[in-house]
């Protein structure tokens, strides 16, 4: 099993080397490990700009002997929200840590320059980043790093964009040019650090322990994947096909969640979408489904005849969402370009959409002045909503210096709580399925729709009660945390079954009953909430904004009573759980 | 004589599945990684220009062969070549010679090359490469 952490230290621009078998035991690989090594090397009080605050990058142990397993997890204090922050990402990044021979890598401390890491097996070289600090454009930044570092194809290549070095508490990294550890800022934690980039390359080998086992389950996995229905929506129009049933179902979240209807829905739709821009598909490392999904849109230079630039835009249904929908874009092009603009400055797309779809309504009922907010902000005005996300890397005015700060903050100064859609300090995802999503967002550890997927128990059952709508997310949650600490896609949930991990795990040399990989989902699911209330977190302060039971969802009207009482019910599992 | 060829290169999804089929290659000593994997996907400066895969393509007079000083790389009759890996010196003169660059380093010094057995084909999920007879 591999079981080296590397710990890099900003301050004092030195490493080490740990290995810890013990960590990798016990608690599996990726969130599960993290958890630990967070507890290990950060105060729990520590300023989540400040030098105290601690990245952990861990990936698992099917990493990369099986397919599908080609996430990294990240954890680190949020800035956006001041508690435990966790996000996920694909691209080459798994893989090229573990080829790189690590399990985990640590970053801590606070560089005094700008610079980037370059990581490979045994060495951590930690180069100048005067040159590229200051590049707004993530994607610029990559290819000038593609270009002068070596390790084409086995590498990963993290980076931040202007938003991340500016610390908008929702800035993200991103990774091989469209995926990215999206959500709680730690794009923001990077540029405080003032570390712009990090790169991972590595060739390494290792042996399975039961040569003939290994190649039969790797086959029975792959087969699988291509063969089955478990992955076919992502093979197809990916998750963008979710758009118009949501949309269908009211529960497609609309200008502020004013409406959980779209008129333009069919416009921005994954079929539309695939039918008039689709250009290409790309993979994550180890991955056959190629999910990643890539526009391609022709732009004309407005002064210059026959002149035209075409970019190629990454999208997906939360894109669609946060920066169509929710913002009142109905023209394909128009969203396209927003998220483009997005992709640049190293934005996550869905706290960027909900932040301005904030403040057009806070502008429309007067909370917030044109002066404020500088230029008119209204629903469907594309070419308003791209300076305002220019306004929000730049922060020219104290107005968008508090917007980069997220709207839970922004309406603590303004005002307009009732319809600033944070859950737990995190803006909210798309889905206003009915009760579970919404306490899912609230609940879950990371406060993302993906803890525990309430979206989806919405859709397949009525007439929950509170207490069972909270024990359905809960166990959920905890099965995830199998998942995330192997760590495989989500979307391959319905391959990665613990009978296959089980035996997965055998030809790995690693005996584990599917009773012990559950209990394990539990135990890492506690581990990971006591360090969130170490960190701060009080479920009695959980706040749902008022528009969610203003706006018919598919469950219909939410009634405040039902989440009052579901919420009193998780205040006293909390307390169980962690004793 | 059957070959690994390219069939539709544009789509390449940049998996690199190819990559870690390679590695697992041999029945009786899979391995798990890249370290001789003798097969590369790339991005084209960016994903934003799509994907490719590098692989040896069998030349008829393979200049790697042509600078190896022991010997290690000979040519195969119908092009490519034969890697006898106990005379390899790990000098990686062959590397330099590839105008492709489809010989690779391993982790212990030493080269990865394809030797065209197919393996590989088995698992690309998009068609972009095939194992098919050739005519020398």
């Amino acid at each position: 099993m591999r079981d080296a952490v590397l710990v890099i230290d900003l301050t004092n621009y030195s490493y080490e080397i740990e290995h810890r078998p013990d960590l990798f035991e016990k608690w599996i690989g990726g969130t599960g490990v993290a958890v630990q090594l967070l507890k290990e090397h950060m105060n729990p009080k520590a300023d989540p700009l400040g030098e105290d605050n601690v990245i952990v990058l861990a990936t698992g142990p099917f990493t990369p002997a099986y397919p599908l397993a080609s996430k990294t997890v990240a954890l680190f204090k949020s800035p956006l929200t001041g508690n435990l922050g966790e996000s996920h990402a694909g691209g080459r990044t798994a893989t090229s840590i573990a080829n790189a021979g690590y399990g985990a890598i640590v970053i801590k401390g606070q560089s005094k320059k700008p610079v980037y890491l370059v990581v490979e097996n045994g060495e951590v070289h930690f180069k100048d980043g005067r040159v590229i600090w200051g590049i707004p454009d993530s994607l610029i930044v990559g290819r000038i790093i593609a270009e002068n570092e070596p390790g084409r194809g086995t590498r990963t290549m993290m980076r931040i964009g202007g938003a991340g070095e500016r610390l908008v508490r929702y800035a993200c990294v991103t990774t091989e040019t469209y995926r990215h550890f999206g959500r709680l800022g730690l794009g923001a934690v990077f540029g405080s650090k003032k570390l712009k980039a990090l790169i991972i390359r590595g060739r390494k080998k290792y042996l399975p322990a039961d040569t003939k086992k290994f190649r039969e389950v790797y086959d029975e996995i792959y087969r699988t994947a291509i063969e089955s229905d478990a992955m076919k929506k992502y093979h197809l129009l990916g998750t963008a096909a979710n758009i118009i049933p949501l949309n269908e179902l009211n529960s497609l979240p609309t200008k502020n969640l004013q409406s959980a209807r779209f008129e333009s829905a069919e416009e921005i739709s994954g079929e539309a979408l695939a039918e008039h821009n689709l250009g290409r598909r790309i993979a994550c490392s180890h991955c056959p489904i190629a999910c990643i999904h890539l526009a391609a849109l022709r732009i004309p230079y407005e002064n210059e005849p026959y002149f035209y630039k075409t970019i190629m835009i990454s999208y997906d249904y939360e894109l669609i969402y946060s920066l169509g929908s929710m913002l009142g874009v109905g023209s394909r092009d128009g969203l396209l370009r927003l998220i483009h603009r997005v992709e640049s400055y190293g934005l996550d797309a869905m706290s960027t959409g909900v932040c301005l779809a904030w403040a057009t309504e806070a502008l429309s009922k007067g909370i917030v002045s044109e002066k404020d907010t500088i230029i008119k902000l209204s629903f469907g005005d594309v070419e308003n909503y791209l300076k305002a996300i220019d306004y929000i890397y730049e922060q020219p005015n104290e107005f968008y210096k508090h917007l980069a700060m997220g709207i839970e903050h922004a309406s603590d100064v303004y005002g307009g709580k009732d319809f600033a859609l944070t859950f737990g300090g995190n803006e909210m995802p798309g889905y206003h399925t009915g009760y579970a999503a919404h306490l899912g967002y609230a609940t879950g550890l990371r406060h993302s729709h993906l803890d525990s997927a309430g979206y989806s128990i919405d859709q397949k059952v009525r007439d929950l009660t509170p207490r069972e709508v909270i024990d359905r997310l809960i166990s959920e949650e905890c099965w995830r945390q199998v998942l995330s600490s192997l760590v495989v896609c989500f979307f391959a949930r319905g391959i990665y079954t613990s009978d296959l991990i089980s035996r997965a795990f055998e030809p790995l040399g690693v005996e584990i009953s599917e009773e012990e990989i559950k209990r394990k989902g539990e135990e890492i699911y506690k581990e990971k909430l006591k360090l969130k209330v170490e960190m701060g977190f009080k479920p009695e302060n959980l706040r749902f904004p008022k528009r969610i039971f203003k706006i018919e969802s598919l469950h219909g009207k939410l009634d405040e009573k039902f989440v009052e009482e579901a919420k009193e019910y998780y205040i006293k599992k909390v307390r169980e759980i962690i004793g | 004589m059957k070959q690994l060829v390219v069939k539709d290169i544009e789509k390449c999804v940049g998996c690199g599945l190819c990559m870690y089929a390679c590695s697992r290659k041999f029945a009786k000593r899979p391995e798990i990684g890249n370290s001789s994997s003798a097969i590369l996907a790339v991005s084209l400066s960016g994903f934003e220009r799509g994907a490719t895969v590098i692989f040896c393509r069998a030349c008829t007079e393979p200049p790697c062969a042509q600078v190896c000083p022991t010997g290690a790389l000979k040519p195969k009759k119908g092009g490519g070549v034969v890697y006898i890996e106990n005379l390899c010196l790990g000098c990686k003169y062959c590397m330099d010679a590839c105008t492709l660059n489809a010989i690779f380093e391993r982790e212990d010094g030493k080269i990865a090359v394809c030797i065209h057995c197919g393996y590989c084909s088995n698992y690309c999920p998009h068609g972009v490469i095939a194992y098919e007879e050739v005519e020398v």
